[in-house]
């Protein structure tokens, strides 16, 4: 069912990044910001639930948040593969130490930028649910996008090693936000119900709002052309299988664990 | 450069700032910390996240902290120990009206 789909993809947006995010928690660059990328992905785990706990009442199967968080398996996801990518760039190891903070705040920018876009939209939703749900992750999502816009312009326009590094952030992220714009048969169907909202018509929006930020960062917009991914339908990269084993390990473990 | 490395060289290159926080309508801004930041934004964001986690506060003010001048702990004797024994500078004193209330 479109409507189902068109939340999951939602809930699965935030889940997937606010997990990543999370990887931060105790090993930020600094504390206070350590802090800072810990409220950001509890404000996406925050979403989530309640996007979960929606999907679960409307289908109405005995179906609960937690079973949709942590039961189902990567190729059931629905987000974009953006969001499930390692906190590195391409082509360096997978270790902890090759984490580049400049990743996680590009991704965030680039995504922030998005959903603050879509969550205002989606205030006047048909499903009502949607729209309390969009009115409360607005607020949040235009603290995220100022966080990382902010340090965006201080990395990009920083010293000579983190405007590099911010800038091959952002040639390696930036061909994935192709997905954005592209449409799926679950988001058609649901922006013709009345329940989503179609992102090509925020893309205009978008991209202005990523060339002034990239302008005042003093960083190249780079190609986006190439290869563009399907997490939203459901075929996803290698990283989010590894992702998800982390995160769903502790609730398969113990089924019945209740806090 | 060890990450703890880099971390303390942010901190010694960032200035210290010290955070004000106002919890509710009509009350005062009330000293609650110090954070390092690279500049007054940075310092206001980082005291959003740090110091307002639990809703502690409707408004922030950062100062830059070499800024305050401060009474020198060796002065406390001149300072503030005269003070001790004039309790009749206290109000408690005045034999305040029922009609006033609390005041």
């Amino acid at each position: 069912m479109a409507h189902i789909d068109y939340l999951l993809h939602l809930a699965d947006n935030a889940v997937v990044l606010g997990q990543r995010n999370g990887e931060w928690c105790g090993h930020g660059p600094i504390l206070e910001e350590d802090i800072a990328m810990a409220n950001i992905s509890l404000d996406l785990i925050g979403q989530a639930r309640l996007l979960y706990q929606h999907v679960a009442a409307l289908k109405n199967d005995g179906a609960t948040e937690d079973a949709l968080a942590y039961f189902r398996d990567a190729h059931e996801f629905r987000n974009y593969t953006l969001l499930e990518l390692p906190h590195h760039g391409a082509l360096v190891g997978y270790a902890v130490d090759n984490r580049d903070y400049a990743v996680t705040i590009v991704r965030n920018f680039l995504y922030s930028a998005l959903m603050a876009l879509l969550w205002e939209k989606l205030q006047t939703s048909k499903d009502d649910q949607l729209a309390a749900i969009a009115a409360k992750s607005l607020k949040e999502v235009r603290y995220h996008l100022r966080h990382s816009q902010d340090w965006l312009v201080r990395l990009g326009d920083g010293t000579e090693e983190s405007h590099q590094r911010a800038q091959a952030a952002l040639n390696h992220l930036m061909p994935y936000t192709q997905e954005f714009w592209s449409t799926s048969d679950f988001e058609a169907q649901a922006v013709h119900d009345g329940v989503g909202v179609d992102t090509t018509q925020l893309k205009a929006d978008w991209d202005s709002l990523v060339q002034h930020a990239l302008a005042e960062a003093t960083l190249q917009l780079p190609s986006t052309e190439g290869f563009v991914t399907t997490g939203k339908q459901r075929v996803h990269s290698e990283h989010l299988s590894f992702m998800l084993n982390e995160m769903q390990s502790l609730a398969r473990a113990h089924p019945q664990g209740v806090w | 450069m060890t990450a703890q490395a880099k971390a303390t060289k942010a901190l010694s290159e960032w200035p210290l700032w010290e955070v004000f926080i106002r919890s509710k309508q009509g009350l005062e801004h009330k000293h609650c910390g110090s954070l390092h930041a690279s500049d007054a934004q940075h310092a206001l964001q980082m005291a959003r996240d740090v110091y307002t986690r639990r809703q502690e506060g409707v408004s922030i003010w950062v100062v830059p902290s070499h800024t305050i001048t401060a009474s020198a702990p060796d002065d406390k004797a001149e300072l503030f120990e005269p003070a001790s024994d004039k309790i009749y500078r206290h109000p408690t004193f005045y034999t305040i009206p029922d009609e006033v209330g609390h005041m």
